[in-house]
């Protein structure tokens, strides 16, 4: 039988969380033989290249190309999984959100204080995705199936969970995994 | 010293700097000076000795307290559901354009402010608003405009009262036009009543008696958790500490409730008289009535009341002669908080603090006002009190049912004939009180205001009582074309804003579940939305410190129970996992016009 496939993004999100899937040390090692990475920062592959059981993001979503792998996430995976504070709150970028929009922008590229741009112009290029009016986490773009909490989740937490639902047990998160001071 | 200073130094010592009386130094002063300002909270802060930020949390607090000046009038329209139903909408938008102002706003010259409010307990006459104390009631946009030419000739909200309404809603020191549409008496509460006669009975008897009397009558509380009164005041007699307090408690907030507005209109005296019986039982000497900010105009009426009590040796040294028993009875007046009917925050509130509730335990009949024990009782409580000493427990035990004995007062609006107060022996099924209220086509009844639950026909047959559809007494009808999840949505609006805030999951929560029905409402739901409201709900009333939050998901919650066909056919099932309350093209809208790009995004 064929290995199940994971992948793996980073929306609005530090890498912390990824930094923390990788911090599961040589557990890599068994994760490789469980599973098959599919589309992931990890390997560097772009494309999805067949439907996978699970679906890591890291981060919320701040602008439209966000939404757009978010939705290609939901479409391509079994299980959606939002990793980290930022996944399911919007965490730090969506400090943003008390502040509108034109504020954050004229402040960041005409007003700031080491800003030079003597066009005046905020930056349109089409290439740049454009940003959503505020910053928001997973669930309210797609269906998310899990949550894993912590920022970044410890990695013994991302460790039990992607174990358990690979191999079709119950998930135990115990207390000592999920308490962070 | 300025004339503010001299002012605000007046009113602090006029109540001895005594920082547990804040509400009544705040609120004298926004009464003199129309806001308290920044200068009054430093005076303030200094003369009752507290820091500034202790006064300003105060002053934050409450909705009918404001840092910044206001118009010298201010309109307060009510914007429940009820007053919606009754045209309230078209009001707004008359007095908004009459004034030119939008709503929040004051007139350019200072003279008018115009504000909504949650429920001023007026929804039998809706719709209606109080402008700065004076109630005004059934208004139409004809009325509004009148209202502001009349505001804009003389400046005097008192003067708008042409005519007086019944009972002593007509009396000199009411004057008001409010009706009290008692519409049907029971044997209990709205019955004649001789001055002292039940005071006269229980103190020939041993405080220990009259306890025992109580317990006997089976005497549940009316204000909404129907605990039972012997044992409350059982609890307080025993507890440690001295002196011991009795409070009554007339916040009624609850949306769609306004019985003890009638009951302090015209039975006051049967309250004061319950009040003074639970002095004497408790060993208590000092008794305070908490009346809701928007019954001021019931005030002055009532400080007369009790002088006349002082007067008759009802109330005083040596209540009726008997050395050894002095009682009396102060008015605390609210500012427009909800959560202050809730008793430990309302203990707050008489202690001048922010109208917060407290942990428990310790319980208010172990720690309460003061941290001395204390009696927290429904005005309807009181009343019963003062009948069960006069008639007898067994006398009173007989009415109602085996284990919801006596009557109840129904205070009833909304799609029906006949709004108003209705007085019912317990065990009446809902549906013999719709046909006397006149509820031609009702669909659906709110039983017990938004903290209640929302019943259909299906559950007409029921009966009210504490074992079935229990109430404090509020009873809203809905007809045919009333939509059960915008009331919902209504009511969670109402918790989300009078939550105190220090529970995240009625804080956020109510909110969260606010925005989830808008987004029903708005043709944005799926059917995930379902559950996740559910989910939700729970988690709010299982995590929430008061009765506020663990509460406020009911409209929601009962309605999807009740009638979930109305929320289910806004809510399709959806296979592509996207969130159907998730607007790509929306949430781009701003950044696009910012840099001025007019395609859209895909
Ligand atoms: C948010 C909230 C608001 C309340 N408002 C009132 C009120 O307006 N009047 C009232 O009598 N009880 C109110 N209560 C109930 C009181 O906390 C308390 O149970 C009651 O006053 C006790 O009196 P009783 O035993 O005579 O009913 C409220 C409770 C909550 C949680
Ligand atoms: S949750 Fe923490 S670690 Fe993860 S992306 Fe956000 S900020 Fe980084
Ligand atoms: S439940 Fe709501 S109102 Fe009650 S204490 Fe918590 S936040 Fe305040």
């Amino acid at each position: 039988m064929a290995k199940p496939r994971i992948a793996t993004a980073s929306l609005a999100g530090c890498f912390g969380c990824h930094m923390s899937v990788l911090d599961i040390d040589e557990r890599i090692l068994d994760l490789i033989e469980l599973v098959e990475f599919d589309k992931s920062p990890i390997n560097d592959f772009k494309k999805f290249t067949g439907r996978c059981a699970i679906g890591l993001i890291e981060g919320g979503c701040c602008n439209a190309e966000n939404v757009h792998v978010l939705q290609e996430f939901r479409a391509n995976c079994d299980i959606l999984i939002s990793l980290g504070e930022c996944a399911i709150c919007g965490g730090i970028p969506a400090m943003r959100n008390t502040i509108p929009l034109r504020e954050c922008l004229e402040e960041a590229y005409l007003h700031g204080p080491t800003v030079h741009n003597p066009r005046g112009r905020i930056p349109d290029d089409p290439e740049i995705p454009r940003l959503l009016n505020r910053v928001y986490p997973c669930h309210e773009v797609v269906k998310v199936d899990y949550y894993i909490q912590g920022c970044p989740p410890p990695a013994d937490a991302i460790w039990a969970a992607l174990t358990a639902l690979l191999s079709n047990k119950p998930m135990e998160l115990p207390y000592e995994l999920l308490k962070y001071d | 010293m300025s004339d503010l200073e001299r002012g605000v130094r007046e009113i602090c010592r006029s109540f001895r700097g005594d920082r547990t009386r804040m509400m009544d130094i705040v609120q004298a002063v926004q009464a003199r000076y129309g806001c308290v300002s920044s200068e009054a909270l430093n005076v303030i802060a200094a003369e009752t000795d507290t820091h500034r930020v202790e006064v300003e949390g105060i002053v934050s607090f409450y909705t009918f307290l404001s840092a910044q000046p206001k118009g010298r009038v201010v309109i307060r329209l009510c914007d429940d559901i009820v007053d919606e139903m009754c045209g309230m909408r078209p009001v707004a938008q008359a007095f908004s354009e009459a004034l030119g102002i939008p709503f929040g706003g004051t007139t350019p010259d200072g003279a008018i402010t115009l504000e909504y409010t949650a429920c001023i307990g007026l929804s039998d006459q809706a719709p209606a608003a109080i402008i700065n104390d004076v109630p005004v009631t059934y208004l139409s946009s004809d009325k509004a405009r009148e209202i502001v030419a009349e505001l804009r000739r003389h400046g005097d909200p008192r003067r708008l009262v042409h005519r007086l309404g019944d009972g002593n809603n007509a009396h000199p020191l009411v004057r008001s036009m409010v009706h009290n549409s008692i519409r049907r008496k029971g044997p209990v509460v709205f019955a004649p009543f001789e001055n002292g006669a039940a005071l006269r009975k229980a103190m020939a008897m041993s405080p220990a008696e009259v306890i025992r009397d109580i317990k006997t009558s089976r005497l549940r509380g009316r204000g909404g958790a129907g605990f039972p009164t012997g044992m409350k005041w059982e609890f307080v007699r025993a507890a440690e500490g001295e002196p011991k307090y009795v409070i009554c408690n007339a916040d009624e907030g609850e949306p769609g409730t306004f019985k003890d507005r009638v009951i302090l209109t015209e039975y006051a005296d049967l309250v004061f008289e319950g009040m003074t019986i639970a002095g004497y039982a408790m060993g208590a000497a000092e008794g305070i009535l908490y009346l809701r900010g928007e019954y001021a105009y019931l005030r002055v009426f009532l400080e007369h009341l009790l002088a006349e009590r002082r007067r008759q040796g009802l109330l005083g040294k040596s209540v009726l002669g008997r050395a050894g028993f002095d009682f009396d009875i102060r008015i605390q007046m609210g500012a427009g908080a909800y959560v202050c009917g809730e008793e430990t925050s309302l203990i707050s509130s008489c202690e001048g603090r922010r109208g917060d509730p407290k942990n428990r335990p310790p319980f208010p009949a172990q720690r309460g006002y003061l941290d001395r024990p204390t009696a927290v009782n429904n005005v309807e409580t009181f009343c019963c009190v003062a009948r069960i000493l006069d008639q007898g427990p067994g006398w009173f035990a007989q009415i109602g049912s085996r284990a919801s004995t006596g009557t109840k007062l129904f205070s009833v609006s909304g799609d029906c004939a006949s709004p108003g107060v209705y007085e019912y022996p317990f065990g009446v099924t809902l549906r013999e009180v719709l046909t006397e209220v006149g509820a031609e086509a009702p669909a659906a009844v709110q039983i017990g205001g938004p903290s209640g639950q929302m019943v259909g026909p299906a559950d007409f047959d029921r009966t009210i009582c504490f074992d079935d559809l229990a109430t404090g007494g509020s009873m809203i009808v809905f007809g045919p074309d009333r939509d059960p999840v915008y009331i919902a949505k209504r009511f969670l609006e109402f918790f989300a804003h009078e939550s105190c805030g220090y529970c995240t999951p009625c804080r956020v929560g109510t909110w969260l579940m606010k925005k989830k029905l808008d987004a029903l409402l708005e043709g944005r739901g799926e059917a995930a939305d379902l559950p996740y409201l559910e989910d939700l709900g729970r988690t709010i009333k299982f995590t929430s410190r008061c009765g506020l939050g663990q509460t406020a998901p009911n409209p929601v919650l009962s309605t999807l129970k009740n009638f979930r066909t109305a929320y289910e056919k806004r809510a399709p099932a959806r296979t592509d996992g996207h969130r159907a309350a998730f607007d790509l093209q929306a949430a781009t809208a701003e950044a696009r016009a910012l840099i001025g790009e007019t395609t859209a995004i895909y």
